[in-house]
Order: C-alpha cells, then structure tokens, then sequence
C-alpha cells in the first residue's frame, strides 16, 4: 500500500466513527458547541499520532502477552500531556471538556488502530495512518457540532449567524439529537458511500 | 458536595443515566446487544467492577496521589487499577468458579477499556464526591448502565423480523433507538439535579 491508500483507508473507507463504529462516546458528548469538537479532535489526533508511532517503533521489542498493557500505558501517557497542555493554556475548555479528555484513553479508537495497524507496520506507515484516523474523527465530529451548534444556539464557532428571530432548538444542546444525529450520518453514509443494497 | 449518597444513587440510575446522559460505555453498548443473556451478564459484570474499582481508586487518589503531590499522574494509576483488578477478577474467577468464568469471563477484557469504569472515577474526582458518595455513584451508575444495555437487547430482539432501511440496520437503528430512550430520561430530570 502506498502512503496516500493508507491515508485514504484510515480517514474515508475505514473511517472509525462512521465504519467502525469506534469512540462514539466523545463524539457525542463533546459535539455541542464547534470550538469544543476542534480542540477534542486535535488531542485526539495528536494522542493517535505520537501513540502510533511509539507503539510502531517498539513493536520489535513488545512481548505478545503484555502488549495491551503496554499499549494502554503509552496512549495514557500522551493524553496527560494533551491534558495539562489544555488546562495550562484553555482552562476554561479544558473545564468544560471535563472527563471527556482523559477519556481518550479508553476511545477505542486509540486502541483500534494500535491493535490494527500500528502494532504491525513501519513508524512512517503509522504516522500516516494516525494523522489520517484523526482527521476522519475531527471531520465527524465538526459536521454533527456544526448542526447541533447552528440549531441549538444558532451560532458558528461561536459567531451569532442567525439573527433574533431564531429560535433556539433547546433539543439539539440536549443528549437525545446526538443519538439521532449519528445515526443519520450512519444511514447517509452507509446509503450513498457505501451504497448498500438489501 | 453535601448531597446525600441516597439521592445521588437515585439520580445516578434515572436523572443522570451514565450511559443516556453522559454518552460513556458506548461501545459495548452496541457491540453486546445482540442478546439479552449476553447483555445481562456484562452488565453485572460492569456492575461489580464498578463499584470495587471506584472504590479503590477514591482510596488511591486521596491516601497516595495527593499526599505525594503526584495528582497529575491520575490517568494512568486509574487505569492500571482498573486493569490489574480486572486480570485479578479473571484469574479468581477461573480458579475457583469456571461455571461462571465461562458465561461471564469472555466480557471482562472488554470491560478494561469500557469507558464507563474510569469516566466514574474521573467524575468522581472532578465532583469531589466523598468515599460514600462515591460507591453509591458507581453503584447507581452501573446498575442505570445494566438497565439502558437490556432495554435496547429487548428491543433489538423484537426488531430482528421488521423491516429497517438497509443503511440503518444494526448501529445505526440502535442509536436512534437509544436517542428515543434518552429523550424519555429527560423527563426524569425535573426530580433532582446533580452537576
């Protein structure tokens, strides 16, 4: 495979969220508000990135039986540094991100890849394939905060877009639109990407 | 926080529903669904872990990580808690009762990376929640998970003979199912609020 395959592959036809169905918890609790999604996608961009090519540069070296352990120990010691990154310079996101930071741990996203990919090819191959995962992640988690954003508060990063006749949809801050909104991403894709047929 | 452990249990399982709420432990959620015996064993299963790694965690977190100063290393002795206790709970299960390692033991490697487990102790930190009010959180927390884990197996056993739309069928459908279940938890919330 060359580079740009495994690029392809990890952003668009294997996409972790839409395909895989992997780390759905943050995706949906984050994606109210778009800075929010930004900033929860770069730190898990940046926790793939520098995990893959770590767990990649040591897979000689890692015995079978403790490589979960291992792998888990690596990826928590990237989102620490993602964490205090946060809390130093944006506290104020760093709060209202809350656990969902330290959650990357366990997005199984992280472990996905380290299990599926890194854990098998060359450092430069895992590097491409980290900065890949992590832009499909980052790329669906904007699209659903661009509309829960857009309806709930009508606004865009934060900018007022719609005047003062709109009305807040108050159900799109609430948790139940980030179900249906994932799914319908699911069905669009599955539809028109995929093109399933019964 | 001076809320008493009682409410927060009550409000862990219906006002503030770990998994309908919070969006943690999705994964499995969806991945385990496909059968109410299979659903209702990893749901005990996180159940118990939840509550003893709680637990030990609140211990660790107050008797060790802040007398030494050493807070910021939080994430990683949680989840090595975690997984040590869940290997350690796989071994004993092994040794003494292999009936119920071999119903239950295939779902505890997943429960390692559940994020429902250290999304607890994480809350329970950032709440500042009390060794009483902690183990009546996870408690609450599991037993609410168990409880949105079954409902969908029942109705995804129900939905296996009807028609879905091709590009909607398994994750997709059991998301909007699940949004629907959240939107009836909403109507718990007027009881008591806990931030």
């Amino acid at each position: 495979m060359t580079k740009k395959d495994i690029f392809i592959n990890a952003t668009f036809k294997d996409n972790s969220i839409w395909r895989q169905i992997l780390g759905i918890c943050s995706a949906l609790a984050v994606t109210n508000l778009m800075l929010n999604s930004l900033i929860m996608g770069l730190g898990v961009t940046f926790t793939l990135i520098m995990a893959n090519m770590t767990i990649s540069l040591i897979r000689n070296w890692t015995p079978r039986s403790v490589r979960m352990m291992v792998q888990v120990l690596i990826i928590a010691a990237y989102v620490i540094i993602v964490d205090i990154f946060l809390k130093a310079n944006m506290p104020l996101i760093s709060k209202q991100l809350g656990p969902y930071v330290g959650l990357i741990i366990t997005n199984c996203i992280l472990m996905g890849r380290a299990e599926a990919f890194a854990s098998k090819n060359k450092v430069f191959d895992s590097f491409v394939d980290g900065v890949g995962s992590g832009l499909g992640y980052t790329i669906v988690l904007l699209g659903i905060s661009f509309v829960r954003e857009l309806f709930g508060f009508g606004s865009f990063f934060g900018f007022k877009v719609l005047g003062s006749w709109w009305t807040n949809w108050s159900i799109m801050v609430m948790a139940p639109s980030a179900f249906f909104l994932l799914a319908m991403l699911i069905w669009g894709v599955n539809t028109y990407y995929y093109k399933v047929k019964a | 926080m001076d809320i008493s452990a009682f409410v927060l249990f009550w409000a862990a399982i219906f006002t503030g529903n770990i998994l309908l709420t919070y969006f943690l432990g999705m994964c499995s959620y969806l991945s385990i669904s496909k059968e109410i015996e299979s659903a209702f064993g990893l749901g005990v299963a996180v159940i118990f872990v939840l509550i003893v790694t709680s637990a030990l965690n609140w211990l660790v977190y107050y008797y060790i990580l802040v007398p030494f100063h050493i807070v910021y290393l939080q994430y990683i002795v949680f989840i090595i808690v975690i997984a040590a206790f869940v290997q350690f709970l796989e071994l004993i299960i092994e040794r003494y009762t292999p009936a119920l390692y071999y119903s239950l033991g295939i779902f505890l490697p997943l429960i390692t990376v559940n994020c429902a487990i250290l999304g607890v102790g994480l809350f329970m930190i950032i709440r500042q929640y009390n060794f009483i009010q902690t183990v009546a959180f996870a408690a609450g927390s599991g037993i609410g998970w168990l409880m949105a884990i079954l409902m969908l197996a029942g109705i995804r056993r129900k939905l296996k003979e009807k028609m879905v739309p091709v590009g909607l069928r398994g994750a997709g459908i059991s998301l909007i199912i699940t949004g629907i279940m959240a939107l009836g938890f909403i109507g718990f919330s007027g009881i008591v609020q806990i931030q």
